[in-house]
């Protein structure tokens, strides 16, 4: 009695199995993750003349067709943009070449808000893999700043925050880097 | 010391019981069942995805509409050559194709949450920013703003 007991859960265990090669076969692990961005909209004629923004607000982060980097002028390694980029933002010196800062009220608090603007530029033979090299530094720079802004005003890591506290930390440190058109510099 | 080894001792060693084997089994298919996703679609390109640290994960995979570009499999190379290839459900797509790609992607949503689809942007690593820059171009004039570029965390050393 006991071993025909036994017999059927062992082919419950077989079913089982089954299915589970199953699922390892026709599945594949989430991996959808990545670096989230919102296109601008296509500009009306009007618009694009309203949009000129301070010179000293905007810095402009190049990749050429051999995957060189410039951010402003200047030829750089991608390992120095990030610090770059948070000196951008940042403009601890008040340097008058550097961006401005507004005094904005978020959720009765004034805050001094940074109008700087990374403007990213590419190649048409610029490769896939620098450009998102680029785009990580950018963002890194930006969740440092974010996380730096969270511990001064709020004692602890942007990820600890609850969600209206990221919400207003967002809006203090905003994180705006504008895609321009693609130029027709490089070779097809 | 008379319990062990004494042949006067007529009780059989009890079998181990296999009632916990299939508990165990489910659960580790219920693990596989949550944690995966179906195969959808056949990838006809190889997409080799950038490494990326500041990757966010997406929160509504079934708002998202998957577009790969990358270059055609092997098994498809003596037909389409090895340039990078736009790839939208099924079957190789032109730049042109995007506009329809994506309002049937509309269409299968509910009106609420239309506005929250994001295109996640499959690219190989390889592949140069020209035919990207098309694709983003492309999505600009559908209104299709937001976007993600698909990477991998690296791992961690």
């Amino acid at each position: 009695m006991a071993r025909r007991k036994f017999e059927a859960i062992g082919s419950t265990a077989d079913i089982a199995f089954l299915l589970l090669c199953y699922f390892l076969m026709t599945t594949t692990m989430g991996d959808q993750s990545g670096l989230q961005r919102r296109l601008p909209p296509i500009p009306d004629e009007k618009q694009a003349q309203d949009q000129k923004v301070n010179r000293r607000n905007i810095i402009i982060v190049r990749i050429n067709s051999a995957d060189k980097l410039f951010a402003g002028s200047e030829a750089m390694d991608i390992s120095f943009l990030k610090e770059k980029i948070k000196e951008f933002l940042t403009n601890p010196t008040n340097d008058p070449n550097l961006p401005e800062k507004e005094a904005k009220e978020i959720e009765g608090k004034t805050y001094m808000v940074s109008k700087g603007v990374i403007s990213l530029q590419n190649d048409r033979g610029t490769s896939y893999q620098a450009y998102i090299a680029v785009q990580n530094e950018l963002v890194k720079a930006v969740n440092e700043l974010r996380d730096e802004f969270s511990r001064a005003n709020f004692g602890k890591k942007f990820s600890r925050l609850t969600e209206d506290e990221q919400e207003i930390v967002k809006k203090a440190v905003p994180q705006n880097i504008s895609e321009a058109e693609p130029k027709d510099t490089g070779k097809k | 010391m008379s319990k062990f080894g004494s042949s006067s001792n007529k009780k059989e060693v009890p079998q181990a019981s296999s009632n916990s084997l299939s508990d165990i089994v489910f659960m580790l298919l219920f693990f596989f069942m949550v944690t995966t996703q179906m195969r959808e679609t056949e990838n006809k390109v190889k997409v080799v995805m950038p490494e990326a640290s500041e990757v966010a994960k997406l929160e509504r995979k079934d708002l998202s509409a998957n577009i790969n570009i990358g270059s055609p499999t092997l098994q498809y190379q003596a037909m389409y050559g090895t340039d990078a290839r736009i790839q939208l459900n099924d079957s190789f797509k032109t730049v042109a194709d995007i506009r329809d790609f994506i309002a049937a992607e509309r269409d299968a949503m509910s009106e609420a949450e239309r506005s929250l689809m994001t295109v996640n942007l499959r690219v190989d690593q390889d592949v140069r920013m020209g035919i990207v820059s098309d694709v983003k171009q492309e999505l600009r004039r559908c209104s299709a703003l937001k976007i993600m570029y698909a990477a991998r965390k690296p791992a961690k050393d």
